[in-house]
């Protein structure tokens, strides 16, 4: 490998980070201003800071409860969907399975959907279908979680199939020969292998869970209502409160922080398939 | 060779979950589009009209022109995004202080909901309040309006959707890249390869799976974009913006004329599908000829 320039490397990121981040900060900026001042000439600096909003947001109890929902709904299905998307990758990949591309292929049209159209089959779905009694799907987190399979398990394969796929399939077949199982081959060998591309998955699908807005708004009201459409609550037509609805956001990027910062670990390079004998 | 039955059994929870959420809305869609039905109007009930709301759609100048605005916009946002991902992801292939850092940083759009990424643009953007029009009459001069600049307003769809989605591109092609095998750039650099034939022959051979498979989510993730341009400039100047899952948005809501909402979304269902279809099929087919030779 050539040598690397750090000094470049950084410069470079410093400059892309300041694009990726400007939208960010005026987030920020948003949020602690007045009403007010956000209709007077911008500047980019701030002069004073307003925290009225956070007081407001952080001592509400409604949107504490939003929080925890979107954290379950999110994680649930992330990890639901990461789960499911990897059994189904190994069918896909190390199983002769008739028809098993166009299954591949079926699965993603399922993302494909224009979402206003379809929203009225799924309340009928939750509200008349699904109901045991007095249960019913609708409002509810388990309905989130399962809901949200629709457009993050297509993704989950789509993107963790080829990594499957790359993982060379003499390891398994040498791992069977020595007498292991088909859950310990899983296990032993291509999860650890396939680690990368699980991470990704699990990340990428909690953050489509996380910002679904359309879905959630319609399908539920109070009990597992999730933050992204709480905050949007603060967007009407007689006017929005784009201060309560900026430090809602911002504060709402501290969880997905976390829970990026502990799976971004797990993207690293290193392993790698020298094990396979020639 | 295992059973097969192990391997349906490991894709039924996945077929059984997709088929529940995924074909029965489908088959009720399908079903509304044949019919007259505006369940808010004067006459509420659904009407057999046969395929006149298909009809009706071929002629529909808006419809059309959606169309080609779309496809505009979902081609110069997916191609920037994709280049740009691969660009990033092989930067972050190198070893260099701060690369964590960094890495979150570039992710932090991601976790921005496209409602909130919509409405801080176009706080930005705003004519007389926004930061980006200030600046840009102070320092060139240059008079920004989206509310009536039609271009300018396609373009700025267009990044912020590239700020809000490269993320994305990068970490999908930073797990392909950090997962494949070491030998083939080793044994390439032996043999005295340049950085443009690693790339073209070792490279992108390996990872054009993770490449089409992220072009695909991009690309119809872009063609039902409604949030973030519905926040930004609300499909306007005119028609300019009006990107097809806004357009289905404002038949279903504003106008509550669901039989044709309907047969829009299958119509734009269909040539989703069609698109997507021939580029998978052409390149399973170039894979298959590669396998071959």
């Amino acid at each position: 490998m050539r040598a690397n320039r750090p000094v470049l490397s950084i410069l470079l990121w410093t400059l892309l980070s300041l694009f990726t981040l400007f939208p960010i900060y005026w987030l920020f900026v948003i949020s602690v201003k007045p009403a007010v001042e956000l209709f007077t000439t911008p500047s980019v600096l701030l002069e004073t800071v307003y925290w009225k909003n956070y007081v407001k947001v952080l001592g509400d109890d409604t949107l504490r409860r939003y929080m925890f929902n979107s954290i379950v709904i999110s994680t649930g299905n992330a990890v639901l969907v990461t789960v499911l998307a990897f059994m189904a990758c190994y069918a896909l990949s190390r199983f002769d399975l008739p028809g098993k591309e166009n299954i591949f292929f079926w699965t993603i049209t399922n993302r494909m959907a224009p979402a206003a159209v379809f929203l009225l089959p799924f309340f009928l779905l939750f509200t008349q279908v699904f109901v045991i009694g007095e249960w019913k799907l609708y409002d509810t987190r388990t309905g989130m979680i399962l809901l949200y399979c629709t457009f993050n398990l297509p993704f989950a394969i789509w993107t963790l199939r080829p990594t499957i796929d790359a993982i060379p399939k003499e390891l398994d077949e040498a791992a069977t020969v020595d007498g292991a199982t088909t859950w310990q081959v899983i296990r032993e060998v291509i999860f650890p292998l396939a680690r990368p591309g699980l991470a990704v998955t699990l990340i990428l699908t909690w953050v489509f869970a996380w910002n679904e807005f359309l879905l959630a708004a319609t399908l539920t009201s109070f009990n597992a209502r999730t933050i992204t459409t709480g905050l949007s609550e603060y967007v009407t037509t007689t006017g929005t409160e784009w201060g309560t609805m900026a430090s809602i956001a911002i504060i709402t990027l501290i969880p997905a922080l976390l829970i990026f910062s502990v799976v971004q670990r797990h993207i690293v390079a290193g392993l790698t398939f020298g094990a396979v004998k020639e | 060779m295992r059973s097969n039955r192990v391997g349906w059994l490991m894709l039924a929870p996945t077929i059984a979950i997709l088929g529940v959420f995924g074909i029965v809305p489908f088959l009720y869609v399908l079903y509304v589009a044949f019919h007259q039905w505006n369940p808010f109007g004067a006459n509420p009930y659904m009407i057999y009209n046969g395929a006149n709301n298909f009809r009706r759609l071929v002629f529909d100048n808006e419809f059309l022109t959606s169309i080609a605005f779309t496809l505009k916009f979902a081609f110069f946002a997916v191609l920037s995004e994709v280049v740009l991902g691969y660009f990033l992801a092989q930067l972050f292939m190198k070893e260099f202080p701060g690369r964590g850092l960094f890495r979150t940083i570039h992710t932090l759009p991601l976790i921005v909901a496209p409602i909130v990424v919509g409405s801080v643009w176009r706080l930005m953007t705003t004519p007389s309040i926004g930061i980006i029009p200030y600046l840009l009459k102070s320092w060139f001069g240059y008079d920004l309006n989206i509310g009536r600049d039609a271009t300018m307003a396609f373009a700025l769809t267009v990044i912020m959707d590239i700020w809000h989605w490269t993320p994305l591109v990068t970490l999908t092609l930073l797990a392909a890249l950090v997962s494949l095998p070491k030998e083939p750039f080793e044994q390439a650099q032996i043999d005295g390869a340049n950085r443009w034939q690693i790339f073209w022959h070792v490279t992108l051979p390996m990872i054009r799976p993770a490449i089409l498979a992220t072009v695909f989510i991009r690309l119809m993730d872009a063609l039902r974009t409604v949030d973030e341009v519905w926040m930004l400039t609300g499909g306007g100047p005119g028609a300019a913006t009006r990107y097809l899952g806004l357009h289905i948005w404002k038949i279903v809501f504003p106008k509550t004329d669901y039989g044709y909402g309907s047969a829009t979304s299958i119509i734009v269902l269909y040539l989703t599908l069609v698109m997507c279809w021939l580029l998978y099929v052409a390149l399973v087919a170039r894979r298959g000829q590669k396998r071959a030779s």
